[in-house]
This record gives structure tokens, C-alpha cells and sequence, in this order.
């Protein structure tokens, strides 16, 4: 029995719906829906590493750095504005964040 | 079972119950701490794949600076936890349905996967055999060649991040001393002191 591609890809896959599941369950908790994002960005990047490596293409493996970056700047704007949020309100439920409703 | 698949097998559970746990987690530091197995994990199945290079990365970035950001954050803002993670139960039979839903959608659609034929030739940048360049070489000599204008842009974005973060959270205090340049070099020394004339006994 080896490791194939859709191993990885199941992995993935998983780990992609747990974030998904996560956002729903945690409906007023930022933080962990700041997580979720996080979980539904690394099933990206195994997915790409996956490719990459079945295929024998580096390009995967490129393009998941680049996600790493845009990953890693996403979270630090989002507490960001999540602690300037925090500052202003004295909460981080979600269903109070509607200042900006037209 | 080799060596090999029980790594594997290893890793994705671990990758998958750290997951599951920090979603569920009803302290938000221990889903800090479970997110950080999932990252581990997913740089031990990267390892495994032979993408030494990312999945270092993988720790140096996710671990060493998303996590720990993370960490900063719940610990300094003070909530109760308890109050958000109040109605969870309200939302798991939607949230689990439309999981289920969308897993097994996924894995209809990636299961039967397979390469077209003759997809060797059409590659863009093969891996090289790894006697002539191992992962972090040969990552490299495509990442600042053919790939160097989206490297300085994700430069960029990780700068703009930087102020945008550095912006939102800083706080200018009215309550404490600054120094002010242009009123110490604008003060002029005949207002600076003031004699006055103290009667004896008397005082000012």
C-alpha cells in the first residue's frame, strides 16, 4: 500500500470543511473564525504541495509561499483591527460589528 | 505497513484532530495551542512529500509569528468566552450537515483524480533529480528568476500589512509627556524666569 495523491487531497479536503464547519460554529467569536481562515489556507496549501509533488512541478510549492505571505499579512491586519475594534467597543461579537450599516 | 504510511497516516490524523479541536475548543487559548499541532502536523506531511523547504516555513511563519500573534491577542483582550461560546449548540446540526455535505462533495470530485497523459513533457518547472539540486536550491532558482516580480509584490503586501497594523494600533495618549521640538527650540530665555520682589515676611 503507498501514499497516493488523493490521500493528501482527502486530508485536504477535511481539513478545508473543518474550517468551514469552525466559521459556523463560533458565529460570534472573531478569533476563532480568524483560525478557521487560517485551517481553510493551510488545506490550500497542502493541496498545492500535494500537486506539486505528484506531478513533479515546483511551481506548487512556490505558489504556497505566496499564500503563506498573503496568509501571514491577513492575520496580522485582522487582530489589528480586531484589537482597535476591541479599543473602541469593549467587544468582538460579531452581531455588534455594524458601525458601518448603511 | 511500512514506515512511510504510518507517518502519514500519523500526521493527517493529527493534522485533522487538531483542526477539529480548535474549532471546538471552549478555551480560545487551547485552540491557539491545537492550531499550532495542525501546523506541525501539516509540515510533518509536507516533510513526508519532499517539500523540506515549506514545510520549514511552514514552522517558521505559522508557529513561530501567526500562532504567537494569535496567543498575544486572546490573552490581552479581555472577554468572556464563555458568553460567545454560549449558543454553539444552537448552530452544530446546520454546521455539521453543510460539512458533511461539502466533504463529501470534495472527495467526489478529487477522489477519482488522475494526470493526463503525456503531462511530463508539459510541466513548467520539473523538480530537478535531487543530485543536482535539492528542494531549497531548486525552489530558489525559480523563485528569484521566474517568479521574482510576484516575490517583490509579496514584499510589498507584508510592508503595507506591517503600517496597516502598526497604524490601527497605535494609540496617541493624551495623559502622558511627550517631547515637544518646536516649543523647546521656540522658547525664548527673557520669558523663561521671572524676578519677583519677595517682601520680608510676607511671601508671595
Amino acid at each position: 500500500m503507498t501514499i497516493g495523491l488523493e490521500h493528501y487531497l482527502t486530508v485536504a479536503a477535511a481539513l478545508f470543511v473543518i474550517g468551514i464547519f469552525g466559521i459556523f460554529l463560533n458565529r460570534k467569536n472573531v478569533i476563532i473564525i480568524l483560525m478557521s481562515v487560517e485551517l481553510m489556507l493551510l488545506s490550500v496549501n497542502i493541496n498545492l504541495v500535494a500537486f506539486s509533488a505528484f506531478l513533479g512541478d515546483l511551481t506548487g510549492q512556490v505558489f504556497t509561499l505566496f499564500i503563506l505571505t498573503v496568509a501571514a499579512a491577513e492575520a496580522a491586519i485582522g487582530l489589528a483591527i480586531l484589537v482597535c475594534f476591541f479599543r473602541n467597543r469593549g467587544t468582538i461579537a460579531v452581531e455588534d460589528i455594524n458601525v458601518m450599516k448603511g | 505497513m511500512s514506515m512511510g504510511v504510518f507517518t502519514f497516516y500519523l500526521f493527517a490524523v493529527s493534522v485533522v484532530t487538531g483542526g477539529l479541536l480548535t474549532v471546538t475548543a471552549k478555551n480560545p487559548v487551547h485552540s491557539v495551542l491545537w492550531l499550532i499541532l495542525a501546523f506541525l502536523s501539516a509540515a510533518g506531511l509536507f516533510v513526508l512529500v519532499g517539500a523540506e523547504f515549506v514545510a520549514m516555513l511552514l514552522i517558521i511563519v505559522y508557529v513561530g509569528a501567526v500562532a504567537v500573534l494569535f496567543l498575544f491577542v486572546v490573552m490581552m483582550l479581555d472577554i468572556d468566552f464563555a458568553a460567545l461560546k454560549a449558543e454553539m449548540a444552537r448552530y452544530m446540526p446546520l454546521a455539521g450537515l453543510i460539512g458533511v455535505v461539502l466533504l463529501m462533495q470534495l472527495v467526489l470530485a478529487f477522489g477519482p483524480w488522475t494526470f493526463s497523459e503525456g503531462v511530463d513533457a508539459r510541466l513548467g518547472n520539473p523538480i530537478p533529480p535531487l543530485a543536482e539540486a535539492h528542494n531549497t536550491q531548486a525552489l530558489g532558482m525559480i523563485l528569484y528568476d521566474r517568479y521574482l516580480l510576484l516575490f517583490q509584490l509579496s514584499g510589498l503586501i507584508l510592508l503595507v500589512a506591517m503600517i496597516g497594523a502598526i497604524v490601527l494600533t497605535l494609540r496617541h495618549r493624551a495623559d502622558i509627556k511627550r517631547q515637544d521640538i518646536i516649543a523647546q527650540m521656540m522658547r525664548d530665555p527673557k520669558t523663561a524666569m521671572e524676578l519677583k520682589d519677595v517682601k520680608p515676611g510676607q511671601g508671595l
